[in-house]
């Protein structure tokens, strides 16, 4: 073959292969797309020596950066928490009870809480604090099992109730199914339920119950049935059962109790946080001085 | 080109000679393999150790089959990214030593509920029971399907021990005593009785009858004890000072 035939239209020669007449040309790879190949290439190698890219022998390149997402977030946060700095600063300096006096760290302050509530307390004690009938105690009325002050539910908050820390509130309702005859306790849950009906007073000390009551119950519950918060124990002269107003749920309770448990969070959550939180939960209603 | 015919030169010389075509194809290969495979000998160099990581106990681990059984990767992630929103949201980002000994991990990708990676120690195990018997019940606005069904299934308490040795084969640090003691540890765990031994060779695991269900060790008890124990080992610095992990 001699010199390869070159196609007139384009001036490019032809590779020499033709296939039913069609002939195939030996046109170069556009110009504009070979740059931006090798470009592509040069970025690419440049980004691996700027940036963490590949495992060595004895760890990770680093990159001549020094860039790591770690370095990265830790800017943000504290970008965050210097625009929050001052708050902040007020919040940890002032007690609780004084940041009820101050409208405007009040306001810095409930908005952290409610935030941080909808995300960690949502879940049993419900959005808005509702509660679960059966389930989670209410934060929105005057009940309160542990104590209802500021103080008292920054500690709830940080060390949990039954949660394993080694600061937590606990107590332990015995099992009366495993002390007391079925009648006892049958006796017992009439008796506790005419402690919240007032038209009762005068003629609930007949009762059979009320014996089995004061020898078992009101070292924690008391004598009337007012509760006993340095035991968790709750109120029962009042219409609010966090498990059931039946007498069948009362007797259950009393045979076999369930008892409620909160976790800590204490380090879960920041300082800030937990104290944000007690003065949200203080202020839904139900806050003591 | 200067190529032609009788001398082909480039290009067209290695195209003509199928030997030499070979050789060059398996040279290319041969490259782009050892830069793509060498690095993955040496991936233990990229991962930090970390205080305080155990593997699963066997409960926690027959927990997590029901977790990959039940597809719940397919709605929750566990993999806390490093970005402010999430840190402050779920705590410390995850890091690799979280997943060490994880046969098949369970990062995921898609968050159609809330990461899991730090559930563990949240939320009370009553709570979790509720939330799975019926998740309306707790969440009136989730949409996350029942999962009543799990408090009927009871699990092979005396089996457990080839799956064990299964995991070790690829590279769990399971002991022998471990799996000797599997089926006694699985009872203690779910029952909350006797539980000396089995803390001693799993820390920080939570114990307890979860499913409400005495004498019983359910699916559901597996799964709220592995629950129970997500993010909970690692014993992480927070990311920055006075923050909580």
């Amino acid at each position: 073959m001699a010199a390869p035939e070159r196609d007139p239209l384009t001036g490019y020669s032809t590779t020499g292969h033709e296939w039913d007449g069609i002939k195939e040309l030996t046109t170069p790879i556009p110009h504009w797309w070979v740059t931006v190949f090798l470009g592509s290439c040069l970025v690419a190698l440049l980004y691996m020596w700027l940036f963490p890219s590949f495992a060595t022998t004895t760890g990770v390149f680093k990159g001549t950066l020094g860039w790591t997402s770690e370095g990265q977030l830790a800017e943000e946060m504290a970008a965050g928490r210097a625009a929050q700095a001052e708050w902040r600063r007020q919040l940890a300096d002032t007690p609780l009870d004084e940041v009820e006096r101050q409208p405007d760290l009040r306001r810095f302050a409930i908005a952290g809480g409610r935030a941080a509530f909808n995300e960690n307390c949502a879940p049993c004690h419900g959005v808005g604090a509702g509660g679960q009938i059966g389930q989670f105690p209410a934060l929105v009325d005057d009940d309160w099992l542990w104590g209802g002050s500021l103080a008292a539910i920054q500690q709830t908050v940080r060390f949990g109730i039954r949660s394993g820390h080694e600061e937590t509130r606990d107590s332990m309702m015995p099992a009366f199914g495993e002390m007391l005859s079925a009648g006892e306790i049958d006796s017992i849950a009439d008796y506790v339920l005419t402690l919240s009906d007032p038209s009762a007073a005068a003629s609930r000390a007949r009762l059979p119950g009320a014996e089995l009551y004061a020898a078992n119950c009101s070292a924690c519950h008391g004598a009337a049935g007012e509760g006993g918060r340095d035991f968790g124990a709750p109120r029962l002269d009042d219409a609010i059962w966090l498990y059931g107003g039946s007498k069948q749920a009362i007797r259950q309770q009393i045979a076999t109790p369930r008892m409620g448990m909160m976790p800590a969070f204490a380090g879960k959550l920041d300082d800030d946080t937990l104290r944000m939180l007690a003065l949200y939960v203080h202020s839904l209603g139900g806050g003591e001085r | 080109m200067a190529s032609n015919a009788e001398n082909p030169t480039g290009h067209a010389l290695i195209e003509r000679s199928t030997t030499l075509l070979f050789v060059l194809t398996l040279l290319v290969v041969l490259i782009g393999g050892l830069v793509e495979i060498v690095p993955l000998f040496k991936l233990e160099t990229t991962v930090q150790p970390v205080a305080g990581m155990r593997p699963y106990s066997p409960l926690e681990q027959i927990g997590r089959n029901v977790y990959t059984r039940e597809g719940c990767y397919t709605c929750h992630s566990q993999q806390i990214r490093p970005f402010r929103d999430e840190v402050e949201r779920y705590g410390h980002y995850s890091v690799a030593a979280e997943s060490m000994y994880d046969h098949p991990f369970l990062w995921g990708s898609k968050r159609t509920g809330p990461d899991l990676a730090r559930v563990g120690s949240k939320y009370s195990n009553a709570w979790h029971l509720a939330h799975m018997v019926d998740p309306r019940s707790v969440v009136p606005v989730s949409i996350m399907p029942a999962y009543a069904f799990l408090k009927h299934r009871d699990i092979d308490v005396e089996g457990f021990g080839a799956h064990m040795r299964a995991l070790r084969d690829v590279g769990v640090p399971y002991s022998d005593t471990m799996i000797a003691q599997a089926a006694a540890d699985i009872r203690a765990q779910a029952s909350g009785e006797e539980t000396e031994g089995l803390l001693a060779r799993y820390p920080k695991a939570k114990t307890g009858d979860f499913d409400g269900q005495p004498g019983r060790v359910t699916e559901m008890d597996a799964l709220i004890a592995y629950l129970q124990v997500l993010g909970t080992l690692a014993e992480l610095a927070p990311p920055i000072s006075g923050e909580g992990s």
